[in-house]
């Protein structure tokens, strides 16, 4: 398989409320700082490749503008998934396989303060019979947080140290929105308090790909992509196991991330919950593991919906960069309580 | 490094009507799938892969409708991909899913593409109020008018040509199954007789709001040689974008489809369009686009597409069939109309298009565009082998 590597990462400062930028204004120092840590321009680029949610915008074909930013002019290889970014890197990264591409760029993108975005998720569950009920995003996650408590798989105590744990790694994240001491607070759906689920923010984020020897000359150490691999499970909470993530487990297996260690793994579980579901589908607890866990603070830190899942597979690829770490493990979700789940595995030279 | 050859083994399509009132999305899909299953004579347990398409989620009002579909496509357990590039979506989907055999990532993938009109309203689905933004200018007939006149002020097109397009397109419908509109009684005259929507396009000269789905079963050397029938072959696929709107830009020809074509031909080998390809299904929602995108996609010289369709070239029974099936102005489920330009490609050069079977066609072009004329999908699609 054609050697692909992630190059360059850059993201925006995630916020709460962006009402006076626009998606293409945020969108587009991200996309010049990732082509200024590779020396590239736009024109050099050979495909490109976009997740973001028509939704969150609130209106139809709201990725058409965002292609502004890119500076699509020549006309440019494109294309967009209605997803999170991390898909539309699965989608770079096939493209840069077949050999038609030496580059692709990467971005995606999300604003959650135009509404009220538990109430907006609501909108992806079964539109007959699930969706008129209007059961929103955390009341779903705290569904599977309480069967993980009734298997005796979690508290609300080891919930809490999740929380404490992935904000004081924030503290040195200078894009995180939530970072330092965060109080567990009250009870926003039982068993999940406040401190147990993301912050609702608004952020942009842009990663660069490229193939072999051109990886080698756009960066000192590229983050090499030795599997990636995603899954979906059946979309009713009724006929799965909220308790374990299957689509995780396989996904990295086919990604080869159980064949040696990993020292970092970059989770996307907006839920302390969703991160005790994923440590044990991706089999990090063993007692004696020093693998660090969302260094970054994860998604608990930053959780502009639509990227949030491209920047733990950005963080992960800087960190090889910086030299901390030499193989990750990055994780991207999408659905209720976990439906969707990608895998990646990064590795330095 | 070489590609794996990708092989179209199956095809299906729902009956497109204007409400499928006795299926959920979620019945129409697999619907597509099934039949496109059964045409290949594969199993949901043959299938690694899911691609699929739609226009924008508020034509359905269901937010990233994959996740909800997951079940009724058989990709439980499988990856999933959900494509979404407005209205060229069904062509880049399909080319999606190609890359993912190309590269050898999977062996056999299941694509698909669908709308269900009839959940919502396609129109206000369009036409949420976004401050100091231009409006769509009472949909997408209202954008494309001016741009249609710009084609007619500059290569002095007849004000008969958009008329000649409907009239054949409907025609050629008949022949077709799976087409929306079977309009048995339409003549020439009612079409230059219908009333004026967008000047100087004409209510018959527009596509219908249709509900359906299209889905095609894309595999490698391996699966095609056990395929039950002769397998198409993708010779070549490509995308383009430009923005939407901005000083310079040429709505009637734009750079992306150009350049588009030209990256498809590059692939395919073909340099003589004209000659070489032997059916075109072309993106047409408005009649006159069929002239405009001749000459964008270089079947004609700049100002003379429509002479080629004035002179009967693009009819069924001409020298370059544009539109076999009836095309986008008898059918569109708009997140389904490019795959169904890139399946009914497919048809021709498998043979198995039926009653709209252009005689001895090996070679034929599925086309899709859109956004404000930016986005473009094109493969070409052969009955060889590539490479021989």
């Amino acid at each position: 398989m054609r050697e692909v590597a992630i190059v360059a990462f850059g993201q925006s400062v995630h916020v709460r409320d962006s009402a006076e930028t626009s998606e293409v204004e945020m969108l587009m120092p991200v996309l010049h700082d990732v082509l200024e840590q590779t020396g590239l321009a736009a024109r050099d680029i050979d495909f490109t490749c976009s997740g973001s949610s028509d939704y969150l915008a609130g209106r139809a074909f709201s990725f058409t503008m965002a292609l502004d930013g890119v500076g699509a002019w020549p006309p440019i290889s494109e294309s967009h998934v209605e997803m999170d970014g991390a898909w539309a890197l699965y989608e770079a990264w096939v493209k840069l396989l077949t050999g038609e591409a030496e580059t692709a760029l990467v971005y995606a993108y999300g604003k959650s303060s135009p509404g009220d975005v538990r109430e907006v998720l609501t909108r992806q569950l079964d539109p007959y019979y699930v969706a008129p009920l209007w059961p929103d995003s955390v009341a779903l996650a705290a569904l599977q947080a309480q069967a993980l408590i009734d298997a005796g798989l979690t508290d609300e105590r080891v919930l809490a140290g999740i929380a404490a744990r992935s904000r004081t790694a924030a503290e040195s994240n200078p894009h995180a929105q939530l970072r330092g001491v965060v109080p567990a607070g009250e009870h926003l759906v039982a068993p999940l308090r406040t401190g147990d689920c993301p912050p609702i923010g608004d952020g942009a984020a842009a990663v660069v790909l490229a193939a072999g020897d051109t990886a080698r000359r756009l960066t000192d150490r590229p983050a090499w992509i030795r599997g990636l691999d995603h899954r979906i499970e059946a979309h009713a909470l009724g006929v799965r196991d909220l308790t374990d993530s299957p689509s995780t487990r396989l996904a990295a297996e086919r990604a080869g991330a159980f064949a040696r260690p990993v020292d970092t793994a970059e989770l996307h579980a907006p839920f302390t919950s969703q991160e005790v579901v994923l440590r044990r589908a991706l089999k990090l607890d063993a007692p004696d593991s020093t693998v660090r866990i969302n260094p970054s603070g994860g998604a608990l830190a930053t959780n502009p919906v639509m990227a949030a899942g491209l920047i733990r597979l950005g963080e992960a690829a800087a960190r090889i960069h910086r030299g901390e770490s030499d193989r990750a493990l990055a994780h991207a979700t999408s659905g209720p309580c976990l439906q969707q789940n990608l895998v990646a595995v990064l590795e330095g030279e | 490094m070489s590609k794996e050859p990708v092989a179209v083994v199956g095809i299906g399509q729902t009956r497109h009507v204007a409400a499928r009132r006795d299926v959920s999305l979620a019945g129409l899909v697999r619907e597509a799938a099934r039949r496109a299953l059964d045409d290949a004579q594969l199993t949901w347990a043959d299938i690694d892969a899911v691609v699929i398409g739609k226009a924008p989620d508020f034509f359905e009002g269901v937010m990233m409708p994959e996740l909800y579909l997951a079940d009724a496509l058989g990709a439980v357990g499988k990856p999933m991909l959900r494509v979404h590039t407005a209205g060229s979506v069904g062509g880049s989907t399909a080319l999606v899913a190609t890359n993912l055999v190309a590269a050898r990532v999977h062996r056999t993938v299941l694509t698909l593409a669908f709308e269900k009109q009839s959940e919502s309203n396609a129109m206000w689905g369009l036409s949420l109020p976004i401050p100091f933004q231009q409006p769509l200018l009472a949909g997408a007939g209202g954008f494309f008018a001016p741009h249609v006149r710009a084609y007619m002020r500059r290569t002095g097109a007849p004000d008969t040509i958009g008329s000649l397009v409907a009239y054949k397109d409907r025609r050629n419908a008949l022949k077709n199954p799976y087409a929306h509109l079977h309009e048995k009684d339409l003549t020439l005259e009612k079409v230059q007789a219908s009333p004026m929507l967008w000047d100087p396009i004409r209510y018959s000269e527009t596509c219908p709001s249709s509900d359906g789905a299209c889905a095609m079963i894309l595999t490698d050397r391996t699966g095609a040689a056990r395929a039950p029938h002769p397998a198409a072959w993708v010779h070549g696929g490509a995308m383009r974008s430009e923005p939407t709107l901005f000083a310079g830009k040429d709505f009637v020809s734009p750079q992306a489809g150009k350049d588009c074509a030209a990256d498809v031909y590059r692939q395919a080998g073909i340099t003589d369009p004209r000659r070489e390809i032997d059916a075109v299904e072309m993106y047409v929602p408005f009649s006159w686009y069929e002239p405009m995108w001749l000459e964008n996609l270089g079947f004609a010289e700049e100002g003379e597409g429509w002479k080629l369709t004035e002179s009967g070239v693009t009819e069924l029974d001409g020298a370059l069939p544009v539109n076999p099936s009836g095309g986008v102005l008898s059918t569109n489920p708009i997140g389904a109309s490019g795959m169904i330009r890139f399946a009914e490609a497919t048809l021709q050069v498998r043979g198995t298009a039926g009653d709209h079977q252009v005689d001895g066609a090996r070679t034929a072009l599925g086309h899709a565009y859109g956004g404000g004329s930016q986005f473009f999908a094109m493969w070409l699609v052969g009955a060889d082998t590539p490479g021989g």
